[in-house]
């Protein structure tokens, strides 16, 4: 994956839960996700087509992902609430949304968030890309950024196109 | 003031629904969609739309192109992810009055939606 995608991540990242969960958000090095990482409890999942394709994952243990719901949408929220995933979705989609405005010269589409409940699940993502491992560490405990994408269409030719 | 909330998150409605009640508006209409929201406007006429972009059914765009066919006046504010230059120009194109990106704070909103009624109520 070009690495001049990363810090579109760690700039949104930082940006939404800073804004929406007033919480700050320390960015530690991101790896390769290899196939003995550790599994997540809650994955909220955006896809993203147009001239990248691929996925953003936002994985997080339990306890974090219902701290982290319950401060965004300002009440309790545990993972039986029926607002739970609606919260962790919008969370992801709007690092979604938020990164990909910094693709510069790219027109990115994003999907509706889909969201997965279960205890130690993992998320397989293609294996046409490597998957690159955002960990992020706030007051409120600590989650995953998942990114696999491909660039289907370089930034150069993607002008031409927006400009023809 | 009624004002028609139009995003498929609850999350982000309830949130809007703290910001406007900080303003004194409680006269709140929800819609999940873009069809909710054409079915609520049969019946409703809203001082104010909130609308998300990317939604299920029916997106945020073509519920504002729907809209203006009929209405030109009703003030539309568009909040969405979707925070590119090339999406604002469609979105002002397809006839919103003012553009709201997530992730957005109270006062940004508030100021947003200040700005987006006084301007409806200076005469043309």
């Amino acid at each position: 994956m070009d690495v001049r995608f990363i810090n579109p991540f760690i700039s949104a990242v930082r940006n939404v839960f800073n804004t929406m969960v007033q919480t700050d958000v320390s960015v530690g090095k991101p790896s390769l996700k290899t196939g003995d990482m550790e599994s997540a409890d809650v994955s909220g999942v955006i896809g993203l087509s147009g001239d990248v394709t691929g996925a953003v994952v936002l994985s997080f243990p339990k306890l974090v992902a219902c701290k982290l719901a319950s401060a965004f949408a300002g009440m309790e929220l545990d993972t039986g609430h029926e607002d739970f995933a609606d919260a962790i979705g919008e969370l992801a989609n709007m690092v979604a949304g938020n990164a990909k405005k910094d693709f510069a010269g790219l027109s990115v589409s994003i999907s509706l968030p889909s969201v997965v409940v279960g205890a130690g699940h993992q998320i397989s993502q293609s294996k046409t890309s490597p998957q690159l491992v955002i960990p992020c560490q706030t007051p409120l405990g600590p989650f995953d950024v998942e990114v696999a994408m491909v660039v289907a269409k370089k930034p150069a030719e993607a002008a031409v196109g927006a400009a023809s | 003031m009624k004002i028609l909330l139009v995003d498929d998150s609850r999350t982000i409605r309830n949130i809007q629904k703290n910001t406007l009640k900080g303003m004194g508006h409680t006269d709140v209409l929800e819609a999940a969609d873009g069809l909710e929201a054409l079915s609520v406007l049969g019946g409703e006429r809203p001082d104010l739309m909130l609308v998300d972009w990317n939604m299920p059914k029916m997106d945020g765009i073509t519920l504002v192109r729907k809209v203006r066919e009929n209405d030109k006046a009703i003030p539309i504010i568009m909040v969405t992810t979707e925070a590119e230059k090339s999406r604002v120009m469609e979105a002002l194109k397809a006839g919103v009055n003012n553009y709201v990106v997530k992730p957005f704070t109270a006062e940004t909103l508030s100021e947003k939606i200040s700005q987006t009624m006084s301007k409806a109520a200076a005469p043309a």
